[in-house]
């Protein structure tokens, strides 16, 4: 399943669809990482507001792929778990510690314009 | 085969979807609300995944269950792999420690009501999980 990524600006914006398989958040991990090296972006926002259950393996790739963002000096914003989907991954014992979350794709990116004027 | 009962093979990661799909379906049509219907697609991920990791293959079964004035859902997650050892230790917390997920057991043992693992080193494991309707 194909995962869309859009650019806007210095911001790639990555949407999950529901049913991501193993195999697809691994490409998707490889091909964000990729394109953030291509297109020299600034900072990575993944929507997750379709994901119908994140579990230990989507909640490790997302670390990952935050960490591998962070390390090419850029930033990422998980935007729109839902709260049913919090309530699950407290319950698994699941974190997201260190990366940075925001409420929908609008807070995400006026978390970043803010971040980014900051560090100007 | 009942026909209140799901059973999916569990072969590959593709299926780990799907058998959180069929879950989340069949909560839904006995009566569950969304947010426990997404408690238990995500505790069938985590079962159907140990089948992957550690036997490779095995099966998913859901079922509908009656209880004293109380209706359910149960998940059997069996396969006839390498089994667990040390089940105590697999039921422990490691989360917060070692950053390592094991089994996930814990976790799973939260998010559902009931909770019964049998396994035998080197014959399987089977784990049911039960969630009854509020």
């Amino acid at each position: 399943m194909e995962v869309p990524i859009l650019k806007q600006g210095a911001v790639l914006i990555a949407t999950f669809q529901a049913a991501l398989s193993d195999a697809d958040l691994n490409q998707l991990r490889m091909g964000l990482v990729e394109q953030v090296v291509k297109l020299r972006s600034r900072a990575v926002i993944v929507d997750v507001t379709a994901m119908d259950v994140m579990d230990s393996f989507a909640s490790r790739t997302l670390r990952e792929i935050a960490h591998m963002i962070r390390l090419r000096g850029a930033e990422t914003v998980i935007v729109g778990i839902q709260p049913e989907v919090a309530f699950a991954m407290v319950q698994l014992g699941l974190t997201l510690e260190g990366v940075a979350t925001a409420l929908d794709l609008e807070e995400g990116l006026a978390y970043l314009n803010e971040k980014f004027k900051t560090t100007n | 085969m009942s026909a209140g009962e799901i059973r999916v093979a569990i072969n590959s990661d593709q299926d780990i979807v799907l058998a959180r799909q069929k879950g989340r379906g069949m909560a839904t049509e006995l009566g569950f609300s969304a947010g426990d219907a997404t408690l238990i697609a995500t505790a069938i991920s985590e079962l159907a995944r140990n089948i992957v990791s550690y036997a490779r293959k095995g099966h998913i079964a859901l079922k509908r269950v009656n209880g004293l004035n109380r209706q359910g859902i149960a998940v059997i997650a069996s396969d006839d792999g390498p089994g667990i050892a040390d089940i105590r230790q697999a039921l422990r917390d490691g989360f917060s420690t070692s950053g390592s997920l094991g089994l996930g057991l814990p976790g799973v043992r939260r998010l559902m009501d009931e909770f019964e693992i049998t396994s035998q080193p080197g014959r399987g494991t089977i784990v049911t999980v039960k969630k009854w309707r509020q």
